[in-house]
């Protein structure tokens, strides 16, 4: 049991103060951006709802929020049993485990532009080997220009950059499942299904809970990779929300549609995340 | 049916495969004149050559933005680390008020979109005259750090007996003692994770570190955005300071590679 002691909030402190000095602050400023019409400095005009108004109407907006929802649940429909079979595939112990842990990781630890540049003379049919190996098989591929090349390479390109995190945690998970509940589900002769559904996965429900929040709110916030790989195109194919708000914030300097796409986007994830977070919440509590 | 052991199935070695072929690519089109490069095809370069890497650590606009990343980045896992230990002890150790929230609400900050915060970022920072600095940056990557940090670092915090903090409040110990003496080295394996977490998210992160900075902490991976020469893309370059992008990643897992598993398994929501 923990000890209660008001006290302990002096060692939180400094945590308080940093995010509130990276996160709080920043914030603020962007709801209050997001209810104003600025026009410099000094002239700005309370304008209240209407840019949430507007940026719901916008038809970029919404086809940049379908374009990301698709993605999302497509790289998150694909990383995670693949996740799951890899770590599944791993040894548990041994030399080899350390060198696959390894390889696993290297995709996560390289710089997210750098990843759009590999792929980005991987994929190319001029100079890349998959691009030149593609159109040697005889399809054209090309992912400046269709559409749905440019999706699939994205898509293969979060799966290389990605499906790691999903393996390394179902690794901790299944090291983490105690040898005799297989000895035991070995006398009750379960097939190789059953040991999965009623063993390994209650086991996997806390790391693949983690997989699914990261990798949610990572993907719904993907920007470097299509930036560098697509620049969000060809037209507007890979625009993804945070393409778009880049370009409206940096690019045209609109500040209150802006700031009202801004929290609109950070409600959506907070929503997101919430609802599954809730839902495998009270899930956990039916079958418990 | 038994537990995974011994073997590792084939279908693992195909995915290692799909993920080092890529990386072999930039590594062989880093050995290579660009000459070679845009014409044509070869597995192994017929020309190798060191030049593409000799560029970058003779080329001062390039080592001196591999120096400014390293900067906040050591800054930032410096600085999450410090603020995160106590307050990751407080969270395990202690009830107060508002525990839970404040604990939940640190994690809401992961959630937020970099994209979000661009605007607010750069006034902030140039309104407080640290703009193009690394240590804006470092303080700007806090944003997703330190919650991270706070989370993982209570769970191996959590995993240590309270036993420990009595005993040696019973020997006579102070709080401090304990603390930096007794605690920190029983906690390190956990550190050198979190020091992985916040070094692999400041490390990849292009958008924020874009924004705040110019030209004196240009930081590599901005540097490689334009790497436009005269006479188009320079390929080869660019895959040069990709490969060198690498090897600090490499580093990194190579020392937690026995804590890594542990860290990953950091598992409570």
């Amino acid at each position: 049991m923990r000890r209660a002691n008001n006290k302990a909030w002096l060692a939180v402190a400094p945590v308080v103060l940093v995010v509130a000095f990276t996160a709080i602050a920043p914030l603020m400023t962007v709801v209050n951006y997001s209810v104003q019409d600025i026009f410099d400095v000094q002239t700005r005009l309370f304008v209240g709802l209407d840019w949430y108004r507007e940026t719901l109407r916008d038809p970029r907006f919404l086809d940049a929020l379908a374009r990301q929802l698709g993605f999302s649940a497509l790289v998150l429909a694909l990383e995670l049993p693949l996740g799951i079979w890899i770590a599944r595939c791993m040894p548990l112990q041994g030399r080899m485990t350390v060198v696959f842990l390894i390889i696993l990781a290297v995709p996560l630890l390289i710089p997210w532009n750098v990843v759009g540049v590999i792929w980005q003379i991987f994929a190319r049919p001029d100079i890349g080997l998959l691009g030149a190996a593609v159109t040697a098989l005889g399809l054209s591929y090309n992912y400046t220009s269709s559409a749905f090349d440019a999706w699939v390479t994205l898509v293969l390109m979060d799966l290389w950059h990605w499906t790691s995190l999903v393996a390394l945690l179902c690794f901790a998970g299944f090291a983490a499942i105690p040898p005799a509940y297989y000895q035991a589900a070995e006398l009750d002769g379960a097939s190789r299904w059953q040991v999965f559904r009623h063993v390994e996965l209650p086991h996997l429900k806390s790391v693949l809970t983690i997989a699914v929040l990261l990798r949610l709110m990572d993907s719904l916030m993907i920007y470097t990779e299509p930036f560098v790989l697509t620049g969000g195109g060809p037209g507007a194919s890979t625009t993804f929300l945070s393409q778009y708000l880049t370009s409206m914030a940096v690019g045209q300097f609109d500040l209150g549609p802006a700031a009202a796409f801004s929290v609109l986007y950070f409600l959506l994830i907070l929503l997101l995340c919430w609802l599954f977070h809730t839902t495998v919440m009270k899930r956990g509590d039916e079958a418990a | 049916m038994s537990a995974p052991n011994g073997k590792a199935h084939w279908s693992l070695y195909l995915y290692c495969g799909f993920l080092l072929v890529p990386l072999y690519w930039l590594v062989s089109m880093a050995g290579k004149p660009n000459r070679d490069i845009l014409g044509g095809l070869e597995l192994v370069p017929s020309n190798p050559t060191l030049a593409n890497f000799a560029e970058i650590v003779t080329n001062p606009a390039w080592y001196g933005a591999f120096i400014n990343s390293l900067t906040y980045v050591c800054l930032n896992a410096a600085l999450s680390i410090a603020v995160a230990l106590p307050a990751a002890y407080a969270f395990s150790r202690y009830r107060f008020l508002g525990d839970k929230q404040l604990f939940f609400w640190l994690l809401t900050n992961r959630m937020a979109p970099p994209a979000v915060f661009l605007l607010p970022f750069f006034q902030l920072y140039s309104a407080v005259g640290l703009f193009d600095t690394p240590l804006a940056v470092a303080l700007a990557h806090c944003l997703f750090t330190v919650p991270l940090a706070v989370w993982i670092l209570e769970g191996f915090v959590s995993a240590v007996p309270k036993e420990l903090d009595e005993m040696a409040a019973i020997d006579g110990h102070s709080f401090a003692f304990f603390f930096f003496r007794i605690f920190i080295p029983v906690i390190r394996g956990g550190i050198g994770v979190t020091l992985f977490f916040c070094f692999m998210f400041s490390w990849v992160e292009l958008l924020i570190a874009r924004t705040l900075t110019a030209s004196e902490a240009k930081p590599i991976v901005v540097a490689m955005t334009r790497t436009v020469s005269a006479s188009g893309l320079d390929w080869g370059v660019l895959a040069a300071a990709g490969v060198l992008t690498i090897l600090p990643g490499l580093a990194v897992v190579w020392f937690v590679r026995r804590h890594l598993v542990k860290g990953f398994a950091m598992g409570r929501v």
